[in-house]
C-alpha cells in the first residue's frame, strides 16, 4: 500500500514539452488509470513515477517521502511493461522467483514468496512447468507473478494488455482488477483504451498534450465531461455536438437551435453572444415525430442489441443509440428528442463546459 | 460472378491444421469479414488467396481464373497488413504512386497523378501529399497504406486487421470511412479481424472461423440472431451471451434436447421482486459509460446484461426475471431451431 502524489511535475525533451506541470494524488489501495491518445504524455508520466525518467521540475512523493531524485531500484515499485517478457529457459517457479534471487533472499524465503504469489494468481499448479508450453493467459499470469512477488508498495502498468485480442483482454481486465483487490495494492495503469479504463478504474485521469484534462470516477467523466476533448475521447461512439450561436443568461433552461427550443440543465453563468456547442450522448437521443429539431438519417450501424443511427441536422451530426428492432430508413427525415437533464454546453473557443445544474447533481448526489 | 472462390482448401503446418476444407465465395462488390480468435486460421486464409502460401489441396479462383498455382504478383490482389509499412524517405504522394511506377505497369506520370489525386481525396489526405510519410499521425499513415492498395485497382482487396494498431477513436473513424469507400467504389474486400464491432458494422456477410473451419457464413443479423452454435453465439454481442444450464429455465419449458440456454440482454427482462418469475440478486452494476452492465446471480450462476438507463438498480437488490424467447443449444452445442428463429 502506498499513496502516490505528483506536484506540478513537468518533463521536457529538448524543445519538446512532454508533460506540462501535472498534479494528482493516488490514494492508498486505489486503482488509478491514466487515459489518453498516443503522444499525450502518459507513458512519460509513468516512467517518472517509476524513476526511469527524472522530472524537469516538480516533486513526486511516495507515502509522503520525496522520491523525485531516487533511482528506480530504491523506490519499491513494480513496473509491468506492455510486452511481457519471460525467461524461456527457466520454469515458472524460477521466472517468478527471479527478482528475489537478484536481491539475495534465502532459498526458503524465495520458495515461500513464490508459492504465495502463484496462489494469488491461481497458477500454483503450474510452478514446475516450463514457460514455453503455457497458454497466453498463463504466461501473462507468470509475468504478473514476477511483479507481485516482491510485494512492492505500488504497481505501474504500461498497457499490459495492448497486444492481446479483444475477448482475452476483457477477461484479463477482470482478473487484474480482482488481483489488485486481493493484494490490496496501489496501482497506476495507463492505456488508450477507454473500455479498459472504464472497466477497471476507481478514478481516471484523462491526459491530452501533456496536461491533465479531467480527473474523476468513470461515471463522472462520462456523464459530466469538463472539456470537449474529454467528451469526444470517451464514449463509443463519442458525444455529438450541435452548434449553438446565442447569448446565455444565468438561469436559462433552454437554448434555441435552428428555431427549436431545446431544454437543458439550468445554467449557472452569463455569457455574451458567441459560439457554443450542445453535447449529447447517443443513448440520450431518441426519435420524436413532432420535434422541431429535425435531421436526415445518413447511416445505421447494426450492433446486435442496439444500433447506432447517424442523423445530419443543420447544426451538426447527431448519433443516436436505438434498439435494433427500430426500423430506420437511410434518407428519411426524423425529429430528434434530447434528454434534457443529460446535456452539456461547451464554450467552443476554450473547449470548456459551462457550469450548470448538471454539476450540481454531481455535488449533491 | 464471384470475385473470390475457395474450394475445399486445406493447409497444414507440421502437425497443425491451419485451414480445413474451407469453401467460401465472395461476390463482386461484397465486403466479407472473417471473424475468429487468434489461431482460428483467418490470416492463413488470406495468405492462401494472396499466394503467399500454397494450399495442400483445394483451389483458389479469382474472377473465374484458377490462380492456385500462380505467383502472388500474377493474382491481381492487394494486401493491406496490420502494420503499415510505408517508405519513410518518400512523400505521401510518392508512397501512393509507388505501386503504379513499377516497371511491370509502366503508366505515364499524368495518369499516375490523376489516380493518386483521386485516391488521396477519397481518403481525405489530399492536403498531405507533399508531406514526408514519417510526418503523419498513425491514422494518416494507415490511410496512406490503404490508399496504396486502392491506387492499383486490383480485382480484390485482402485486409489483415488493418485497424488494430490504431487507438479506439481512430479505429471507429476509419471503420466508417473504409465502409464508405468500399460502397462508393464497389470494391470487393475480404477482411480479417478478431473485433466483433468491426465485423458487425462493416460486413455484408461475416464468416465465423474456429480452428481452421468455417462454422457459419451470413449477414451480421443472421449470425447474431440465428447463430448455428453456442460458439458462434458467443462471438457476437456485448456483454457476451450468457450460456447457462437449461434446467435453470425449467419453468420456460425448453425443448427436450436442450442442454444449454443462451440469454442475451434482449432475452432478459428485469422486473421488481414482487412480480412472479425466477429470483435473482444484483451482484454489481458495472459502469462502462455508454453501457452499464448489471451482474446478476441466478442461483449460483452469474448473468450479465445491459442495464436499462431508466431502471435504477444497485448491488444487493432482489429482482424477478422474465425470459423472452432465448436461444437453446443441444448437447453438441448446436442451436435447436424453434418456431421463432427458423433458419
Amino acid at each position: 500500500m502506498a499513496e502516490i502524489k505528483l506536484e506540478s511535475v513537468a518533463k521536457t525533451f529538448g524543445a519538446f514539452s512532454a508533460v506540462k506541470g501535472i498534479s494528482f494524488t493516488v490514494d492508498h489501495g486505489s486503482f488509478f488509470v491514466i487515459l489518453g491518445p498516443s503522444g499525450c504524455g502518459k507513458t512519460t508520466t509513468l516512467r517518472m513515477i517509476a524513476g526511469l525518467e527524472l522530472p524537469t521540475s516538480g516533486r513526486i512523493l511516495l507515502d509522503g517521502e520525496d522520491v523525485t531524485a531516487l533511482p528506480a531500484s530504491a523506490r519499491d515499485i513494480a513496473f509491468v511493461f506492455q510486452l511481457f517478457a519471460l525467461y524461456p529457459h527457466m520454469n515458472v517457479r524460477q521466472n517468478i522467483g527471479f527478482p528475489l534471487r537478484c536481491q539475495n533472499f534465502s532459498r526458503a524465503q524465495i520458495r515461500k514468496s513464490v508459492q504465495e504469489a502463484a496462489k494469488l494468481l491461481r497458477i500454483d499448479h503450474l510452478l514446475d512447468r516450463r514457460v514455453g508450453g503455457l497458454s497466453g493467459g498463463d504466461r501473462q499470469r507468470v509475468a504478473l507473478g514476477r511483479a507481485i512477488v516482491r510485494r512492492p508498495k505500488a504497481f505501474l502498468m504500461d498497457e499490459p494488455l495492448g497486444a492481446l485480442d479483444s475477448e482475452f483482454r476483457r477477461l484479463m481486465c477482470g482478473e487484474l482488477r480482482e488481483l489488485h483487490d486481493r493484494i490490496d495494492a496501489t496501482s497506476i495503469y495507463i492505456t488508450h483504451d477507454q473500455l479498459e479504463a472504464m472497466a477497471m478504474a476507481d478514478r481516471i485521469a484523462i491526459m491530452n498534450q501533456g496536461r491533465v484534462e479531467q480527473i474523476g470516477t468513470p461515471q463522472e467523466i462520462y456523464d459530466r465531461p469538463r472539456t470537449m476533448f474529454v467528451a469526444d475521447f470517451i464514449g463509443a461512439p463519442p458525444m455529438s455536438f450541435l452548434d449553438v450561436h446565442t447569448a446565455l443568461r444565468q438561469g436559462d433552461r433552454a437554448v434555441t437551435i435552428d428555431g427549436a427550443s431545446v431544454e437543458m440543465p439550468e445554467l449557472f453563468e452569463d455569457r455574451p453572444e458567441g459560439k457554443f456547442a450542445l453535447g449529447v450522448r447517443p443513448e440520450n437521443v431518441s426519435f420524436a415525430d413532432g420535434s422541431p429539431l429535425r435531421g436526415q438519417v445518413i447511416g445505421a450501424e447494426y450492433l446486435g442489441t442496439t444500433q447506432i443511427v447517424t442523423v445530419r441536422s443543420a447544426n451538426g451530426q447527431v448519433k443516436a443509440r436505438l434498439p435494433s428492432g427500430k426500423a430506420v430508413r437511410v434518407g428519411e427525415t426524423v425529429g430528434l428528442r434530447l434528454r434534457p437533464d443529460k446535456l452539456s454546453l461547451f464554450d467552443t473557443t476554450s473547449g470548456e463546459a459551462l457550469s450548470s445544474a448538471l454539476d450540481a447533481g454531481a455535488r449533491h448526489g | 460472378m464471384a470475385d473470390i472462390s475457395l474450394v475445399d482448401v486445406s493447409k497444414r503446418f507440421g502437425t497443425m491444421d491451419a485451414v480445413r476444407d474451407l469453401s467460401l465465395s465472395v461476390a463482386d462488390g461484397e465486403f466479407v469479414v472473417l471473424l475468429g480468435p487468434t489461431g482460428a486460421g483467418k490470416t492463413t486464409t488470406l495468405r492462401l488467396i494472396a499466394g503467399l502460401e500454397r494450399p495442400d489441396h483445394g483451389s483458389v479462383v479469382i474472377r473465374g481464373r484458377d490462380v492456385t498455382r500462380q505467383m502472388p504478383a500474377e493474382r491481381d490482389v492487394a494486401f493491406v497488413f496490420q502494420q503499415y509499412s510505408l517508405y519513410p524517405h518518400l512523400t505521401v504522394y510518392d508512397n501512393l504512386a509507388f505501386p503504379l511506377r513499377s516497371p511491370a505497369r509502366r503508366m505515364n506520370e499524368a495518369f499516375i497523378r490523376r489516380r493518386v489525386q483521386n485516391v488521396a481525396e477519397l481518403l481525405h489526405i489530399g492536403q498531405k501529399l507533399a508531406n514526408r510519410a514519417t510526418a503523419l499521425s498513425g491514422g494518416e499513415m494507415q490511410r496512406v497504406a490503404i490508399g496504396r492498395a486502392l491506387v492499383r485497382e486490383p480485382a480484390v482487396y485482402l485486409m489483415d486487421e488493418p485497424l488494430s494498431s490504431l487507438d479506439a477513436k481512430l479505429r471507429a473513424e476509419l471503420r466508417l470511412e473504409l465502409k464508405r469507400i468500399q460502397r462508393e467504389l464497389g470494391t470487393t474486400i475480404l477482411y480479417v479481424t478478431h473485433d466483433q464491432i468491426e465485423a458487425m458494422t462493416m460486413a455484408d456477410r461475416i464468416g465465423v472461423l474456429s480452428d481452421g473451419v468455417l462454422i457459419q457464413l451470413g449477414t451480421p443479423r443472421e449470425i447474431y440472431e440465428r447463430p448455428k452454435s453456442a460458439y458462434v453465439a458467443s462471438r457476437l454481442g456485448t456483454p457476451p451471451i450468457n450460456l447457462m444450464p437449461a434446467e435453470l429455465l425449467a419453468s420456460q419449458s425448453p425443448p427436450a434436447q436442450a442442454r444449454t440456454v443462451g440469454l442475451r440482454t434482449e432475452h432478459i427482462r428485469i422486473l421488481s421482486a414482487d412480480r412472479p418469475g425466477p429470483r435473482a440478486r444484483v451482484h454489481w452494476v458495472e459502469h462502462l459509460g455508454d453501457q452499464n452492465h448489471v451482474h446478476l446471480k441466478l442461483d449460483a450462476h452469474p448473468l450479465v446484461t445491459l442495464a436499462d438507463p431508466a431502471q435504477e438498480l444497485k448491488a444487493g437488490d432482489e429482482v424477478s426475471l422474465e425470459f423472452l424467447e432465448p436461444l437453446y443449444f443441444d448437447q453438441s452445442g448446436d442451436r435447436i431451431v424453434t418456431d421463432r428463429a427458423r433458419t
